[in-house]
């Protein structure tokens, strides 16, 4: 699977002028989804909990608990499973680089 | 390319309402609108969402919001008020915040859309060029679908799906308050596709919820042109489980499809012509997209508006991207998650013309709906769509439903979504309005 390894850069591409190709998932595109309920910037709110400044292998970790059903959740598991490893990676390097 | 448009009549027009004054108190908004304009049409979960995410992520390009309302009441929570667990206030923005962030919000009504000149008429006088329109203008009600049921009938047995400036929801509540004891509450809901799939079965669980407390020897009769609805199980789950036999749904194979309304006798009658008297109405009418995107020519015969599932450009007109609950987007709900969700795929495929900046090539619709159903009892349906040739798809294995079981076992699973509702609450409205 595609590994975030520069997240500043991915930061950078949100709606960049350089362009980034299709190959790659728009991490800060797909990102914007989890602002419903996350908060700005996965910032939190209320009971749902603050998800900036994971590492991203922690972040792809649980993500990936959640999508086999392995880790307690409302509604993250059934959210888990409609997003690929790749998806997953550039959500992780986007909310990696928030503060 | 970027169309040189001279934005004459939209400076005259703005100077008339004291825009170019306020821009100019506002130093912080002096920036290079430069690249384009886009003009958004309606201010609720579509348009001030993409009005919020273009004013954020463009700032080379002017973005003009057109909404009649000076504030905006959200549908959602609306229920709430019913069960007395939210007031108005609680679910009426301002626009300033989006003013903040260098929208121009002006309020007045579309009258009319030049596709073809790239302009639209205000109701109010004057007209706005623009390079890129995106409609969110939301549904209207059918007032010919149900007979006797009509804008002054609506006075006596509410609609309250239209947030509006807050009076129908209000009035609903003040009818349930005045209920006789031992009275009918009943709710006329109609086939889809309609506004919020859950929205009805809330709004029953909310009124529930009210009257075990305030009326509980009440009835609340759910006539419905449906045979099935979304979230059922867990809904009637709930309802046996806090409100015994309160809540009587009657599908349309039982007789449940009301043809026809007399407010001044306050009867609902239904298909077979069994006539039912009724203390307490919810009328809520078939609908179609919102007058202004069918008078533009967008819309089919149903009255909806087919757009590319990639873009939401209207399939009949370049450079008009509608989003929203006005648009066809099965399998995908008519629900404000979607509007917000899809609202930003639209200012990026829009103004990737308009700016040179790329469009998203593989976009990613999410949406969840929480429904309360009693005092911390929430559940959701989870869905995430992909486009899928001309159309949307659910993906595969994913989304779905709160778990099934008694809320012995689930308590605290249904409280957790209760506290999660809220906090999508507050999120989604800081995302359309902060």
């Amino acid at each position: 699977m595609t590994r975030p390894t520069i997240p500043a850069a991915l930061a950078a591409a949100l709606l960049g002028v350089t362009g980034a190709g299709a190959a790659e998932p728009n991490g800060p595109l797909l990102a914007q989804a989890c602002a419903g309920c996350h908060g700005q910037s996965g910032a939190g709110e209320g009971s749902v909990p603050d998800i900036r400044g994971y590492q991203p292998d922690d972040f792809v970790q649980v993500w990936e608990e959640f999508r086999q059903g392995n880790r307690p959740a409302t509604i993250m598991g059934r959210i888990a499973r409609g997003y690929t490893e790749a998806e997953v990676a550039a959500l992780a390097a986007y909310f990696a680089a928030q503060e | 390319m970027i169309r040189q448009t001279p934005h004459l009549t939209r400076r005259a027009f703005g100077s008339l309402l004291g825009a170019s004054a306020a821009t100019i108190a506002a130093p912080g908004l002096l920036r290079a609108q430069t690249a384009g304009r886009l003009v958004i049409v309606g201010g609720g979960f579509g348009g001030a969402s993409a009005a919020r995410f273009a004013a954020i992520n463009y700032p080379e390009v002017a973005v003009t919001l057109i909404e009649p309302q000076t504030s905006f009441v959200t549908c959602p929570y609306g229920n709430l008020i019913l069960g007395g667990k939210r007031v108005l206030a609680d679910i009426t923005h301002s626009y300033d915040g989006l003013r903040a962030r260098g929208v121009e919000v002006i309020h007045d009504r579309v009258a009319e859309i030049d596709a073809a000149g790239h302009a639209v008429a205000l109701a109010g006088g004057g007209t706005l060029d623009y390079d890129k329109l995106i409609l969110s203008p939301g549904i209207a009600l059918r007032w010919d679908a149900i007979e006797g049921y009509g804008p002054e009938a609506a006075e006596v047995f509410p609609h309250a799906w239209i947030g509006g400036d807050g009076s129908q929801i209000t009035t609903l509540r003040a009818r349930l308050e005045a209920m006789p004891e031992g009275g009918v509450f009943a709710m006329s809901i109609p086939d889809n596709p309609f506004r919020c799939p859950p929205g009805p079965y809330e709004r029953l669980s909310m009124v529930a919820h009210y009257l075990k407390q305030a009326n509980p020897t009440a009835k609340i009769l759910a006539f419905d042109a449906k045979e099935g609805f979304s979230k059922q199980g867990l809904f009637e789950d709930a309802w046996a489980e806090l409100y015994g036999d309160m809540i009587e749904w009657v599908p349309a194979s039982a007789d449940g499809r009301i043809v026809r309304v007399d407010a001044a006798r306050g009867l609902f009658v239904s298909e077979f012509g069994e006539e039912h008297r009724v203390d307490a109405g919810n009328v809520i009418p078939p609908q179609y997209a919102a007058a202004i995107a069918r008078e533009a020519g967008l819309a089919n015969d149903a009255g909806w508006v087919p757009v590319d599932p990639a873009t939401f450009e209207a399939l009949a007109a370049r450079d008009v991207h509608v989003i929203g609950d006005a648009n066809v987007a099965g399998p995908m709900p008519k629900s404000g998650y979607i509007a917000n969700s899809t609202a930003k795929t639209a200012v990026v495929a829009a103004l990737a013309e308009v700016t040179g900046r790329p469009a998203w090539d593989d976009p990613v619709y999410f949406n969840t709906c929480y429904s309360h159903v009693g005092q911390d009892y929430g559940v959701s349906v989870v869905a995430i769509f992909r486009p899928s040739g001309d159309s949307f798809a659910a993906v595969p294995d994913s989304g779905g439903l709160s778990p099934r079981g008694p809320l012995a076992e689930l308590g605290r699973n249904r409280r957790l979504e209760a506290r999660h509702a809220d906090a999508w609450y507050d999120s989604i409205t800081a995302d359309m309005f902060s």
